[in-house]
């Protein structure tokens, strides 16, 4: 999977949508409740379920980040399923300072 | 140099103390470090020092001595006054006799345009940039004189005499110190300043950039084909640019294939966003950060930002009353108050119109002519708006603006947001005319993109999406709408013209 800024993806097991923020530095696969998220325009398979120990659940408005990779995603659609990377999970960031304004 | 209070040159020097070697002003290959950009204004201020006069003005084009003048102004205690060299040459005078008594630092090709006035001693940025570069350091000793008015803007004067906003260096420093992280920038950050002098926002760019570490690139003056030349060339990672400005930079980037791949974060403000124009912006620029930004002059720049989270949120939500707040100012910054009220000044709830007001340290409120501001602080920005539930702001234009037909008042932003999203309109005013009926009426100024559309067609698109009431009744075409260099809409002027028929 291609993780560019500005790509849009979402869980193949539960509601969730991220935008991609800031891509990873290498090479990652971005997971939701234990399985690669598909394309956003893609439909999701049928008969899947989150898998066990992935049901943190992801929240819209929130950035989650991943140190190791510096890639961060930006929760468009709140969901059940954990978002993970390589299986670990990315936790959503603390509250940001003021954007720059001038 | 003593320091009694904070004041603007105060920045200066703790930015050069913390980080001597840093780049502060200028491209990389010839730009100058923050020693050195304290050495200069230093000896800036002992010439200015004694020139005499009581304010320091500047007529001329942004780069690097507009910082020098800015922070030699403030160790002096002395009041900046960055004029429109844009307007008429009559007007220009008048203005500069404003200033009396004071010192002018001029751009040596506009000095020819300048009548002698009296007490303005006018001084080339030549000669200005010579006094400032001379060799050493300066052993001036200036007195710690109390440091009070930092800035005098005058307002773009769309209508009338412009007035003087007054702001002092406490308003100016306390935005600063609470919306910028001391040397928070990274090493390889860079802001392209394109928005002139004279504008609050060429103003707090400076302060802000010299605060935060970040280097300053000053486009001398804005083409959107040199700001992408400037983006490219000197790797920028941070702009401020005005709603008209964005629009033609991305009309040079897709004409291009360019994407500008350095940059990191664009603010805005200054004037309404056009919709179609900030999703282009999202959808050409998905690796940069946009904000927002709502401010006044008298404000001290910014009060309310819609940051770049907000922005992809409403790009990608189905949530209406989330995609809808991209039409929004975002929320008002934490260290400020910000209330709606309504006719009699009560302060009305979520998503009703009313003024909006704002208190705070930043908020100045306050002209050479008369003080604007409450004894409680308050002070009415003289714009309409609402906040929806979660304390979003809706800015709905110049109360001024406001156009009430028969009882009911609506907001010409919201009718020209509509209206803009019809494919064969380029640009559109809407505006009220006088009416014996209604008390007014509501007029649409279309600029069309090729073939010029039907006026049934339009009213019918209007008539589908707002209220009949809201619909035009008076529609004209025109090539062009009037507007001024910072990209603001001269809707008085056009309603004057209009009235006349």
């Amino acid at each position: 999977m291609e993780l560019k800024p500005g790509s849009r993806w979402k869980s193949a097991v539960c509601d969730t949508e991220v935008v991609v923020v800031r891509p990873p530095k290498a090479e990652a696969s971005l997971e939701c409740g234990g399985y690669p998220v598909i394309a956003h325009a893609e439909a999701r398979p049928e008969g899947k379920a989150i898998a066990e120990g992935f049901t943190d659940g992801s929240q819209a408005g929130k950035r989650y980040a991943d140190e190791e990779t510096g890639m961060e995603v930006l929760c468009t659609k709140t969901g059940q399923g954990t978002l993970t990377i390589g299986g670990r999970p990315i936790g959503a960031k603390e509250a940001k300072k003021l954007p720059a304004s001038d | 140099m003593g320091i009694a209070k904070l004041h603007t040159a105060l920045l200066l020097d703790m930015a050069a103390d913390a980080a001597p070697d840093r780049l502060a002003l200028g491209p990389r290959a010839a730009g100058l470090s923050y020693r050195e950009t304290r050495r200069r204004a230093h000896h800036g201020a002992a010439f200015l020092e004694q020139m005499g006069g009581a304010n320091v003005a500047f007529v001329g084009l942004n780069g690097p001595t507009l910082p020098v003048a800015i922070f030699a102004a403030g160790m002096l205690a002395k009041p900046f006054a960055p004029l429109n060299y844009r307007l008429p040459d009559a007007d220009l005078n008048k203005l500069l006799a404003r200033t009396a008594p004071s010192v002018a630092i001029v751009d040596d090709d506009m000095v020819p345009r300048l009548a002698a006035a009296e007490a303005v001693k006018v001084v080339s940025r030549s000669a200005f940039e010579a006094a400032c570069n001379i060799h050493g350091d300066c052993e001036a000793e200036f007195l710690d004189a109390d440091h009070d008015i930092a800035v005098l803007l005058f307002t773009s004067g769309t209508t009338g005499e412009p007035k003087a906003a007054i702001l002092r260096h406490a308003n100016l420093t306390s935005y600063v110190i609470s919306t910028v992280e001391f040397q928070g920038a990274e090493g390889d950050e860079a802001a392209l300043v394109s928005v002139p002098p004279y504008h609050i926002a060429g103003i707090s760019a400076v302060l802000t950039g010299i605060y935060g570490g970040r280097r300053i690139v000053h486009l001398e003056a804005f083409t959107p084909e040199a700001w992408v030349a400037a983006a490219a060339a000197e790797d920028i990672t941070h702009a401020m640019v005005v709603p008209t400005m964005l629009g033609r930079i991305l009309d040079v980037l897709a004409a291009r294939g360019e994407t500008l791949p350095s940059m990191r974060a664009i603010s805005y403000g200054g004037g309404r966003m056009p919709l179609p124009v900030i999703e282009r912006a999202l959808d050409m620029l998905p690796h940069v950060d946009f904000a927002n930004a709502y401010g006044l002059t008298e404000t001290s720049s910014t009060i309310s930002i819609l940051g770049p989270d907000d922005h992809r949120m409403a790009l990608y939500s189905d949530d209406e009353a989330v995609k809808k707040r991209l039409g929004s100012v975002g929320k008002p910054l934490p260290t400020l108050e910000l209330e709606i009220r309504g006719a009699h000044g009560e302060v009305l709830g979520p998503n009703q119109s009313g003024e909006i007001y704002v208190r705070g340290e930043q908020v100045s409120g306050e002209y050479t002519s008369k003080k604007v501001i409450g004894a409680d602080g308050w002070f009415a920005t003289n714009d309409g708006g609402y906040l929806d539930e979660e304390g979003y702001l809706f800015v709905e234009g110049r109360l001024d603006d406001v156009i009430v037909r028969g009882g009911e008042n609506m907001s010409p932003g919201e009718i020209e947001d509509v209206l803009r999203e019809h494919p064969a309109i380029d640009d559109v005013a809407v505006l009220g005319l006088p009416d014996n009926e209604w008390g007014e009426k509501v007029a649409a100024v279309i600029v069309a993109k090729d073939a010029k559309p039907s006026v049934d067609e339009l009213k019918a698109f209007a008539k589908a999406r707002l209220r009949s009431s809201k619909t035009p009744e008076v529609w004209e075409f025109r090539d062009a709408l009037p507007y001024n260099d910072t990209g603001k809409l001269l809707r008085r002027q056009l309603k004057a013209e209009m009235a006349k028929g």
